[in-house]
C-alpha cells in the first residue's frame, strides 16, 4: 500500500532522474509503462505549477490523473503532449526522452497521440465527417472513399451511426454527449497508442457522464489504447480508472489503484475522496 | 551575529546610480512598449509569409478567404463606393462653382477616389468587416481549444489560419479598391451629371486628361499595404486571445481600432512617399 507522501509502485525510484545513454532503464522500450515522466518542471512566470513530476502511464489501461482546479492537471498533460516544453526534467515515451526533440520530431511523436479536449473542441467551420477526417485528410493522401469508410466505422462504433443526418451536421447541432464522441473519433480515426482526455465529463449531466464513462472503457478494450484521463470527478475515476495518481501542489502525491487509493492516508487525498461523498468522512468512519 | 562577506552579495550601488537607472528605465520604457508591440506582430507576420513556401499548400483555405473578404465585402465596398464618389463630386462642384470651375469635378474626384478614398475607405471597409470577423473568429477558436486541436494532429496553426488570411487579404485589397473606384466614379458621373447638369463632355474630358495610371498605382499599391496591416492586427488579436468570450470582444475591438488607425497613419506616410516619386502634374 501507498503511504504519503512518495508515489508508490514505479519501478524506477521516485525523484530519481537517470540521464540519457546507455544503462538509462528508462532509454528502452517498456513492455508495461508506455510513459514515464522523470523530475518534471514547469513554471509560468513567479507561479511554479509542476514541481519535480515524476510519474508512470501503464501501457494499454486506462490512467487517470486527479487533481482541484490549477493544480497543474493541463499543464502536465499539455506537457504528454509536447504543447508545452518543462523548464526542467524527462519525458520517456517508449523508451525516448521526447523532451529535446525538434518541433518536426514532436510532430511525427504526435501522430501516437489522440486528444479528447474538455468541450471536444470540434472545428466549428465543419461539419461532423469533415472534423473526424480532418487528421486523415492533413496527413496522408487518402482516397475519399477509404476515408468515408474509416470514418463510418468509427461512427458505428461510437453510437453515432443511427443519429438522423449525423455526417451533415455541424458542431453547434450536436448534444453534450455526441460532441465528445465526434471528437473521440476525430482522436481515433488515425489509430494512434495513447489517447488523452481532458476532462471528458466535465459540465455533462450524470447519465451523459455514465455513458462518457462507458465510451472511455469500451474504446480502452475495443481500441487497445493507453488512456490517459484528466479528471476531478471522483464517481468516473474510480469507475474507469485501472491506476490512478494523484497531483498537488505540482507534486504527484500517490498512485496505485483504485483501492490502494481509496485507502491512502495523504490529508490532501483524503480531504479529495471524503469531500466527493465516495467515503465517508474519517471520523464517520469506513467507506460509504 | 552573522554577517554576510562581500563575496557573497554584489555591492550595493549607489544612490545616483539607483536614480539614473530608474530614469533610463523611465525613458526608455515606451521605446520597449512600441519596439514590443511591432515585434510581435513583425515575428507573427515573419511566420505566416514564412509558411507560404512550406508544404502543405492549401489553396482551399486561400480561396475561402478571398471568398469572405472579397465577395462577401463587395455590397457594402459598393454602397459605400457609390455615395463617397456622388457626395465628393457634390463637395468639388461646391468648391470649384466658387471659381467657376466645375468643369474639373471629373479631375477632382477621378484623382481623389483613386490615390485616397478607394484605398482608405475599402480598407476601412475590410476592417470593420473582414477584419473584426477574423479576430472573433480565432478568438473563439483560441478559446475553445480548436487552436490547440490544430497543434495535436501536427498542423501549424500560423500556417493553417494566419497565412491565408493574411495573403488573401492583401491580395483581394487593390480589387476591391478598383471596385470603390468603379463604382465611386459612377456615383460622381450620375450626380454630376443628372442633378448638378454638368456637360458630359467637360467631365469626361478633364477625368481622363488629369488622371494617370500612375494614380491607380498609388491607390493600388496603398490598397496593398493596407490589407497587410489590417490583416495582420486582426489576425494578431485573434490568435492571441487569453480568456473568454468577453476577451475575444475586447479583441475584436482592438483589432477593428488598431487596423484603421493603421492605415490612417501608414497613408500619410504612403502618400507623402508617392508624392516625392511622382511629384504633382502642373
Amino acid at each position: 500500500m501507498n503511504q504519503p507522501p512518495a508515489p508508490t509502485s514505479h519501478t524506477a525510484a521516485p525523484g530519481s532522474v537517470p540521464g540519457p545513454g546507455a544503462g538509462n532503464p528508462l532509454a528502452q522500450r517498456d513492455e508495461r509503462w508506455q510513459i514515464r515522466v522523470r523530475g518534471l518542471n514547469k513554471t509560468f512566470g513567479p507561479q511554479h505549477v509542476l514541481r519535480g513530476i515524476d510519474l508512470d502511464i501503464e501501457r494499454g489501461r486506462t490512467n487517470i490523473i486527479i487533481g482541484g482546479s490549477g493544480q497543474g492537471k493541463s499543464v502536465l498533460m499539455k506537457h504528454l503532449m509536447g504543447l508545452l516544453h518543462p523548464d526542467s526534467g524527462q519525458i520517456w515515451v517508449d523508451g525516448v526522452d521526447v523532451v529535446p526533440f525538434t518541433p518536426a520530431e514532436m510532430g511525427k511523436l504526435r501522430r501516437k497521440f489522440g486528444m479528447v479536449f474538455q468541450y471536444a473542441a470540434l472545428f466549428d467551420s465543419m461539419n461532423v465527417v469533415e472534423n473526424i477526417a480532418f487528421p486523415l485528410i492533413e496527413r496522408y493522401k487518402l482516397s475519399r472513399d477509404e476515408i468515408m469508410e474509416r470514418v463510418r466505422d468509427l461512427l458505428r462504433r461510437l453510437d453515432l451511426a443511427q443519429v438522423d443526418g449525423i455526417e451533415k451536421k455541424i458542431p453547434p447541432e450536436l448534444s453534450g454527449g455526441q460532441r465528445k464522441r465526434v471528437g473521440l473519433a476525430r482522436a481515433l480515426i488515425d489509430r494512434p497508442e495513447i489517447l488523452l482526455y481532458d476532462e471528458p465529463t466535465t459540465g455533462l449531466d450524470p447519465v451523459a457522464t455514465k455513458n462518457v464513462d462507458e465510451m472511455i472503457r469500451r474504446t480502452a478494450d475495443d481500441f487497445g489504447v493507453t488512456s490517459v484521463v484528466i479528471s476531478h470527478d471522483m464517481a468516473s475515476t474510480f469507475r474507469i480508472g485501472d491506476r490512478i495518481s494523484m497531483l498537488h501542489q505540482g507534486k504527484i502525491i500517490v498512485t496505485g489503484t483504485a483501492q490502494e487509493v481509496l485507502s491512502s492516508r495523504h490529508p490532501a487525498l483524503r480531504e479529495f475522496v471524503e469531500t466527493s461523498g465516495l467515503v465517508a468522512p474519517e471520523n464517520g468512519g469506513g467507506q460509504a | 551575529m552573522t554577517t554576510s562577506s562581500s563575496a557573497d552579495n554584489p555591492p550595493e550601488s549607489s544612490p545616483f546610480e539607483q536614480r539614473a537607472r530608474r530614469a533610463l528605465e523611465y525613458l526608455t520604457a515606451p521605446v520597449a512598449v512600441i519596439l514590443n508591440y511591432f515585434g510581435e506582430r513583425a515575428i507573427m507576420l515573419g511566420q505566416a509569409m514564412g509558411a507560404l513556401f512550406r508544404a502543405p499548400f492549401r489553396l482551399r483555405l486561400f480561396l475561402e478567404q478571398m471568398e469572405f473578404v472579397g465577395v462577401g465585402s463587395l455590397p457594402i465596398i459598393s454602397l459605400v463606393g457609390f455615395f463617397s464618389g456622388a457626395v465628393s463630386a457634390q463637395q468639388a462642384i461646391t468648391a470649384l462653382r466658387i471659381f467657376n470651375q466645375e468643369r474639373f469635378v471629373g479631375a477632382t474626384v477621378g484623382i481623389s477616389l483613386a490615390q485616397e478614398l478607394a484605398p482608405v475607405f475599402t480598407g476601412l471597409m475590410i476592417t470593420a468587416r473582414a477584419g473584426s470577423g477574423m479576430a472573433t473568429e480565432l478568438g473563439s477558436m483560441r478559446i475553445t481549444e480548436q487552436i490547440d486541436a490544430l497543434t495535436t494532429f501536427a498542423v501549424d496553426p500560423i500556417q493553417y489560419l494566419v497565412t491565408p488570411r493574411v495573403i488573401a487579404t492583401t491580395l483581394i485589397m487593390p480589387v476591391m479598391g478598383m471596385v470603390f473606384n468603379i463604382v465611386g466614379l459612377l456615383g460622381a458621373y450620375l450626380f454630376s451629371i443628372y442633378f448638378e447638369h454638368i456637360d458630359l463632355g467637360q467631365f469626361t474630358e478633364q477625368f481622363t486628361y488629369w488622371t494617370d495610371p500612375k494614380d491607380y498605382i498609388i491607390g493600388a499599391t496603398k490598397a496593398l499595404v493596407f490589407g497587410l496591416t489590417l490583416s495582420v492586427a486582426a489576425c494578431y488579436q485573434g490568435f492571441n486571445v487569453r480568456g473568454g468570450a468577453k476577451e475575444v470582444g475586447l479583441a475584436t475591438t482592438r483589432a477593428v481600432v488598431a487596423g484603421s488607425v493603421s492605415i490612417l497613419v501608414s497613408d500619410y506616410f504612403l502618400i507623402d512617399a508617392f508624392h516625392i516619386l511622382w511629384p504633382y502634374k502642373s
